[in-house]
């Protein structure tokens, strides 16, 4: 029987309200006057939507606490409510409040300035919600397509931009290709469990027994898929080419909303689904893990261009988040939410500053246009110091924290060799970090023309340089979060 | 041999040969029309399993719908230059043994493991059509992703006219 | 396999041999004297201008991708209303949302102008 119960609707709605105000900004368009102020009503429009959904998000977060954080499943257990949804939603939803924010001169001044932009962020951020929350592999799958479809539309946003419209070619023929590898696992585990729900997978496992060559094949391909979409060696060839492709905005939210949610499916599919397979897996995510901090960190030492600089970086960050994974105890998991959260914003911060500074005349691009920064603009040298101190993860900043927890939670779990791996890697990404510090306030450049940033960008700037520091100084409140995602 | 095993081989070669047509021709329109085999093989393979309306949705949907799709694309580039050049990198070698790789180890997996559902799972019966069957299971346990699809159809119709539309304004 | 689809696969071979047969026995009993000139388009008479592949414009891409998302909506609808009646008014507002959803998309597009010829 056909039921739609009001503990679904009160799962769903939050991802609803996103979906409706994305068809409402779509439609909305035609009735306020194509002009800067037309434009603006639209976006506000759109960020109520996410305010709506945020607030709706609470609620749910509110009803949980006073039910012991008990999950609540909806949909015939296709959708679940969990602390861990609700973390990373709100992780989703925050990324997607910020680029908003951001993206509004930016587009003006890319003369690309279209409203569908942020009904495009809206649909992105709602397939986001049925990664972090989705249960059955069918909600998964067609999560997984609307945020991936809405991507690719907003990495070639720049329509006469070359660099973007390769960018989108790219990430949309490599994405197509993952996403075929990971529905041909899904469709092992179907076929496996004769269900696709990923609780079934669990029940089904111990029976098949260690080491079933089905179940490895379709525990192989599905990570072929995952990797891919968290941009994990050896399937992160798309990363350096779209990050630098794609408009910064567009960057910054691909780069943190994207792949949180990725990894919050990543996590899902193989805590929930997979637990008991742990064998299984753990050796192929140790190998990805060690070769996506290699890679990641070694060839970002030889990027020219700060964008692909950062998406370098940004492969290794999931290095270390697979790191807390592959530990697999609590602190593991503790770390990855809050290396996630603290990644979240330092990724969008040091981003940001790319895009001010691409307002102020200077066109970012290389190393080099980072010169002088300190003299000529000691605010965004700071910040900048401030995100890229984060992203190596040095106290006092947020990025320490992270890392802590996932060196606290290999250690802990015995894992020394992977540790010291670890560390090795954050020296050299050191090294890479320092190289752009260097740029900023040891070297002389030529004056550029001076702009004022837009009211947005200063608020977001200000925003996540206060998150960043404030998570480094007091971690407490932060970590209490984390603990959310593990349902305590 | 039975006549569901001759079918079963008679598709499979079918899907196959298409798609191995749809790599190796130079023509981009003999791909395409390679392209329409295999998917015929596929939609072949589909009725031999009882799925007959997927088997309907593969003939309406990706003969009818996708090739026509494929086809106007291949008009829009410029075939005479595009069969002159260069079709495949230099890692064409390294491309062949790692897919041969891949379809060995996958062979081989898939042969090592002869039972596929466990026996706890018992596979019941179709009653009625095979359109009944998926409209029952699709409106009630697919509720959600069969309302998501919509919302990513939506999203596919404003990707497609925003990427190839022209420039109002 | 399931029964009652021997007809239809005959009658697919029939029609694939048909014109197979119908050219080789063309090219067996016909005379053959071939010349550059029959080579050549045949357009009404009047002399063909250029290669038929040339290239079209990008608005047939649009309205046939327009036409196959649609497409996929309409497989959609047959499930729908093969079991009508054992779905009852809740099948109707299921349909109706995801139709709706779409219809937002179609009016965006009419809005748009993207189904404008000229």
């Amino acid at each position: 029987m056909i039921t739609y119960t009001s503990t679904d609707h009160f799962v769903l709605l939050p991802g609803l309200l996103l979906a409706l105000f994305g068809c409402a900004v779509l439609l909305l368009d035609f009735l306020f006057p194509k002009d800067v102020k037309g434009r603006g009503w639209l976006v506000g429009i759109a960020l109520s939507g996410v305010g709506f959904a945020s607030w709706q998000s609470w609620q749910q977060y509110l009803y949980l606490k006073a039910h012991s954080m008990t999950p609540l499943v909806a949909f015939n257990g296709a959708l679940v409510l969990d602390g861990f949804a609700l973390f990373f939603n709100g992780i989703v939803l925050a990324s997607a409040a910020l680029v908003m924010l951001i993206s509004y001169r930016y587009l003006e001044d890319e003369k690309e300035h279209h409203t569908e932009y942020y009904a495009l962020v809206l649909f992105a951020a709602c397939g986001a919600f049925f990664l972090n929350g989705g249960l059955d592999m069918v909600t998964i799958f067609v999560g997984l397509e609307l945020m991936a479809v809405s991507f690719y539309i907003l990495v070639g946003f720049l329509r006469t931009d070359k660099r973007s419209n390769e960018a989108a070619m790219k990430y949309l023929l490599l994405g197509g290709f993952s996403t075929g590898f990971l529905i041909y696992g899904f469709s092992i585990f179907y076929g496996l469990t004769g269900s696709t729900n990923l609780a079934a997978l669990a029940t089904v496992i111990p029976a098949r027994g260690a080491n079933d060559p089905l179940l490895y094949l379709a525990i192989v391909t599905t990570l072929v898929g995952l990797l891919f979409k968290i941009g994990a060696a050896p399937f992160h060839m798309w990363a350096p080419d779209t990050y630098e492709g794609a408009p910064t905005t567009v960057t910054a939210f691909l780069a943190v909303a994207s792949k949180t949610a990725s990894f919050a499916l990543l996590l899902r599919v193989m805590l929930v689904g997979l637990g008991t397979a742990r064998e299984m897996w753990e050796p192929l995510l140790t190998g990805a893990a060690v070769l996506t901090l290699t890679i990641g960190n070694l060839a970002a030492i030889s990027q020219s261009n700060v964008k692909r600089l950062l998406a370098y970086s940004s492969i290794g960050h999931a290095g270390y988040v697979l790191l807390g994974l592959i530990a697999g105890n609590q602190t593991g998991l503790i770390g990855v939410s809050i290396y996630l959260l603290t990644y979240a914003f330092s990724t969008i911060g040091a981003f940001l500053v790319l895009i001010a500074l691409r307002r102020r005349g200077v066109a970012v691009e290389t190393i080099e246009d980072l010169a002088s920064l300190g003299k000529r603009y000691p605010y965004y040298a700071l910040l900048m110091l401030l995100f890229l101190m984060s992203l190596a993860g040095l106290p006092p900043t947020a990025g320490f924290i992270g890392k802590y927890y996932i060196f606290l939670s290999l250690v802990e779990s015995g894992k020394y060799g992977l540790a010291i791996v670890g560390a090795l890697y954050v020296a050299v990404s050191l090294y890479y970090y320092f190289r752009l510090v260097r740029s900023m306030f040891l070297t002389e450049s030529i004056e550029a023309q001076v702009l004022a940033p837009s009211n947005g960008v200063r608020l977001v700037l200000a925003l996540t340089g206060i998150a960043t520091i404030a998570m480094g100084i007091l971690p407490e409140p932060f970590l209490r979060m984390a603990a959310i995602s593990l349902g305590r | 041999m039975s006549g569901d095993t001759f079918f079963f081989y008679a598709f499979s070669a079918l899907a196959l040969l298409g798609g191995l047509g749809t790599v190796l021709l130079r023509n981009a329109v003999h791909c395409a029309l390679a392209l329409m085999t295999s998917l015929l093989g596929v939609a072949g393979l589909y009725l031999l399993q009882g799925a007959e309306f997927l088997f309907a949705v593969q003939i309406v949907l990706y003969i009818g719908g996708i090739m026509v799709l494929f086809l106007f694309v291949i008009m829009l580039v410029n075939l005479d230059q595009a069969s002159k050049l260069q079709q495949f990198g230099r890692q064409t070698p390294i491309a062949l043994v790692v897919a041969l790789a891949a379809v060995a180890a996958i062979f081989s997996m898939l042969s090592k493991s002869a039972v596929l559902l466990p026996a706890s799972v018992s596979l019941t019966p179709l009653t009625g059509g095979n359109t009944e069957t998926v409209a029952n299971v699709l409106f009630t346990d697919y509720l959600l992703p069969f309302e998501l699809v919509s919302i990513l159809l939506l999203v596919a119709v404003v990707g497609s006219v925003m990427m190839a539309g022209k420039r109002t304004e | 396999m399931p029964q009652g689809y021997l007809p239809i696969f005959l009658f697919l071979i029939i029609a694939m041999a048909f014109p197979v047969i119908a050219i080789l026995t063309a090219k067996l009993v016909r005379p053959s004297s071939p010349s550059k000139l029959k080579l050549e388009a045949y357009e009404c008479g009047i002399e063909a201008v250029g290669n038929s592949r040339g290239r079209y414009a990008v608005r047939f891409y649009i309205i046939s991708i327009l036409f196959v998302i649609f497409d996929v909506e309409t497989v959609f609808l047959f499930p729908w209303a093969v079991r009508f009646h054992q779905l009852g008014w809740f099948g109707v507002i299921e349909i109706a949302v995801f139709l709706a959803i779409l219809i937002v998309g179609y009016v965006w597009v009419y809005k748009k102008g993207a189904l404008e010829w000229v």
